[in-house]
């Protein structure tokens, strides 16, 4: 008897450390650091409340705001072009093209890179007058201008376009992944009544990927919110403050501006709409799986 | 039976043991010398050489000198504040002269100095702006090694020559016209790096170039709101804005050092920049007065804005360690090895009474100015907390870089520093 409850504890068991770690550090960190972003702590923590003045000051400062917007406007490009580009990758490769194990790795190798090595290499290749703009000039194209990353307006897209370099192949392997446990018969039916394939792979097929778009879409939302390391290594937040994102905002003022208090303020800020997003989601695969059981 | 295999085995084993019992045991005598672990970022090439002028003066005091140098000023700061929250702090740290360590004071974490304050008389020789940072509650918690000045103008001998610039620029409007003519005859009027602490620094050459003392004063110390909003402010933004037309084109993201090489090979006229550059320069085989002019103000009465290097003493109760940190605080406030120091850095003492005939022409130049009080004011960091500076620095490279009203600005900053 007391074998039997011990084995059925087992699991419990094996799950403690990770349950403690995820209590004790995540969510106790992000109690931690609820808490400190009323407090009015500067290098240390400490303990005198003051409300949500940090709040107040945080939407008062230019450079978060316009880090906000630099991160929405990075997230839709982001995502989308992520998207679009990884699902056509894997319906070429799902063609049954010729060397499509060799296809696959090579789409995929740019994600084994760290997003510093990423953002300097990038850098190199979008620095005005060396890299791809010096090179297409050296072939004789003169006039060729290409210096995004130095302009205020367009250093975002250059972020964007190194991003989605990197990432794009794991957006093609979570696709593929998905195309291939859909049936075969579907596309036969469907050239049999004369659909034509684009519309077969986006009225018929896409529908059926809901998962792994919705995993794929996950994945790539929580890469957006903590985009830090590629724009440190790709424009240092420049010129001025132009490629500013609130991660790094968050990190300067961890450490660099000795304001802990205003940085909490900021990760908290950053949580909410990473849970909003999460929660409505998170409800509505808990319904559908009540309403599934009910069913069962 | 003892077997030669038994013997080699018991060999090792006696051995291990020894090993063992002698890393357990204290190696060191019972006086033991006073060994100091000191954290600093002095890495680059001029630095390291003047911090191995302390670290010898130190050893010659019968110190033991540890050395942990951390490339980059933020993340040597970053370990120095981790290690003295972890309870692992070193014996002493640098910080810059500014208000980097106020909280760590405020927070009792440092052991006081007063009695080498006291034996040398800090309150009558050293600086005000210095004093204020370092001492709080009427106790004295940093060491000062030397004094840099932040707003040098540097300027090409060879690059002025060929523009037909033949006197120093001696006013803001003298100023305006050698960069007029350095860009006719077709030469970078100015060298900038396009980082944001550059821009901050022509910034304030500016504010205590134009504005003066009061201004600099009102803006920067008590960050007097109306102050900032006035049209005096207005004059030093417009001509901050102006300076923007003088640099080239590669300047966004270039490096000080890369900056001050263009006014050595003499392709760019003027730099500002602090007394740092003039290692630079030497490392180059320049001479000052020969080769490049160094101008500290351009009018008779421009703020000497002064920053520098001190050492602080985290909390310790540990004898030996407070042995270490008194000896360290006393070889480095002699004269003779601040005089070493400044050579190799580019600074100057900060004792007064040092024997500077050593020092090459633009710091003889400095020491003259500082004797007057009226001209001894510090750098931004002096008087604002990091973040404080670091939102006034986010304004300033977004001006910089940008086309924004400069009414919007100057209400930016305001708003920037009334936290």
């Amino acid at each position: 008897m007391l074998a039997r409850r011990l084995v059925k504890l087992s699991p419990h068991v094996a799950l403690l450390p990770m349950a403690l770690t995820v209590l004790l550090a995540y969510v106790g960190g992000a109690l931690w650091t609820l808490r400190t972003s009323f407090t009015a702590a500067r290098t240390f923590p400490s303990d005198k409340f003051i409300g949500v003045a940090q709040y107040v000051r945080l939407f008062d400062n230019e450079r978060w705001l316009l880090s906000l917007h630099n991160l929405a406007v990075y997230g839709a490009l982001f995502i989308i072009a992520c998207m679009v580009l990884g699902f056509l990758l894997a319906v070429f490769i799902d063609q049954n093209v010729k060397g499509e194990g060799v296809l696959r790795t090579v789409f995929l190798y740019p994600y084994a890179m760290s997003f510093i090595a990423t953002g300097l290499v990038w850098q190199w290749l979008l620095a005005p007058g060396s890299g791809i703009e010096g090179a297409l000039r050296q072939m004789g194209f003169a006039g060729f201008s290409f210096d995004w990353i130095v302009h205020q307006d367009l250093v975002v897209y250059t972020v964007v376009i190194a991003t989605v370099w990197q990432a794009s192949g794991l957006v093609m392997a979570l696709m593929l992944a998905g195309l291939r446990g859909i049936d075969p018969e579907i596309y036969k039916a469907a050239r049999l009544d004369g659909i034509p394939a684009w519309r077969t792979y986006l009225q018929i097929v896409l529908p059926m990927l809901g998962p792994s778009v919705a995993t794929v879409f996950l994945l790539l939302t929580t890469a957006v919110v903590k985009l830090y390391d590629a724009v440190v290594a790709m424009t240092q937040g420049g010129p001025g403050i132009a490629s500013e994102v609130p991660a790094k905002f968050i990190m300067d003022h961890l450490f660099l501006r000795s304001n802990i208090g205003l940085a909490s303020a900021g990760a908290v800020t950053l949580l909410v709409p990473v849970l909003a997003l999460l929660a409505p989601y998170a409800y509505a695969r808990s319904r559908r799986a009540r309403a599934g059981g009910a069913h069962a | 039976m003892v077997t030669p295999r038994t013997k080699a085995a018991a060999c090792a084993w006696l051995w291990a043991a020894a090993s063992a019992l002698s890393l357990a045991l204290p190696s060191a005598p019972a006086h033991a010398a006073a060994r100091a672990e000191v954290i600093h970022w002095w890495t680059s090439g001029g630095e390291s050489s003047a911090v191995k002028q302390v670290a010898q003066a130190f050893r010659n005091a019968g110190g033991v000198w540890v050395d942990s140098a951390i490339a980059g000023g933020d993340q040597s700061r970053a370990v120095t504040i981790n290690r003295i929250i972890g309870g692992n702090p070193p014996t002493a740290a640098q910080f810059n002269t500014s208000k980097q360590f106020t909280d760590v004071i405020e927070q009792n974490m440092l052991n006081n100095v007063d009695l080498v304050a006291k034996a040398q008389d800090w309150d009558r020789i050293l600086p005000q702006p210095l004093i204020d940072v370092i001492k709080h509650d009427g106790h004295y918690y940093a060491v000062p090694l030397n004094i840099h000045m932040q707003t040098w103008i540097w300027y090409s001998k060879a690059a002025f020559k060929k523009a037909g610039i033949d006197k120093e620029p001696a006013s803001m409007g003298e100023l305006f016209a050698a960069l007029d003519k350095l860009k006719a005859a077709g030469l970078v009027p100015l060298a900038h790096g396009g980082q944001s602490w550059q821009e901050t620094v022509l910034f304030s050459a500016l504010l205590a170039n134009i504005g003066g003392r009061d201004l600099y004063l009102k803006v920067i110390r008590e960050r007097d709101q109306a102050t900032i909003k006035s049209a005096a402010m207005r004059d030093v933004l417009l001509a901050f804005k102006r300076m923007k037309s003088y640099v080239d084109a590669g300047s966004p993201g270039r490096n000080w050092n890369d900056a001050t090489a263009m006014l050595i090979s003499g392709k760019a006229g003027i730099q500002v920049m602090g007394d740092w550059a003039k290692g630079e320069f030497t490392n180059a085989g320049q001479l000052p007065g020969q080769h490049y002019g160094c101008i500290p103000g351009l009018n008779p009465d421009t703020p000497y804005l002064m920053q520098g290097d001190v050492f602080v003493f985290p909390r310790t109760d540990n004898p030996n360690a407070i042995k270490a940190q008194q000896l360290l605080a006393n070889v480095v406030s002699q004269p003779e090895l601040q005089v070493a120091f400044s050579k190799l850095k580019g600074s100057i003492p900060v004792r007064l009474d040092a024997n500077a005939a050593v020092l090459d022409l633009c710091a003889q130049k400095g020491i003259e100015i500082i004797k007057d009080r009226s001209r001894q004011l510090g750098v931004t960091e002096v008087y604002l907390t990091p973040d404080q500076n670091g939102a006034l620095q986010d304004i300033l490279t977004a001006y910089w870089n940008m086309d924004i009203k400069v009414d919007k600005v100057q209400r930016s900053i305001a708003n920037a520093l009334k936290y």
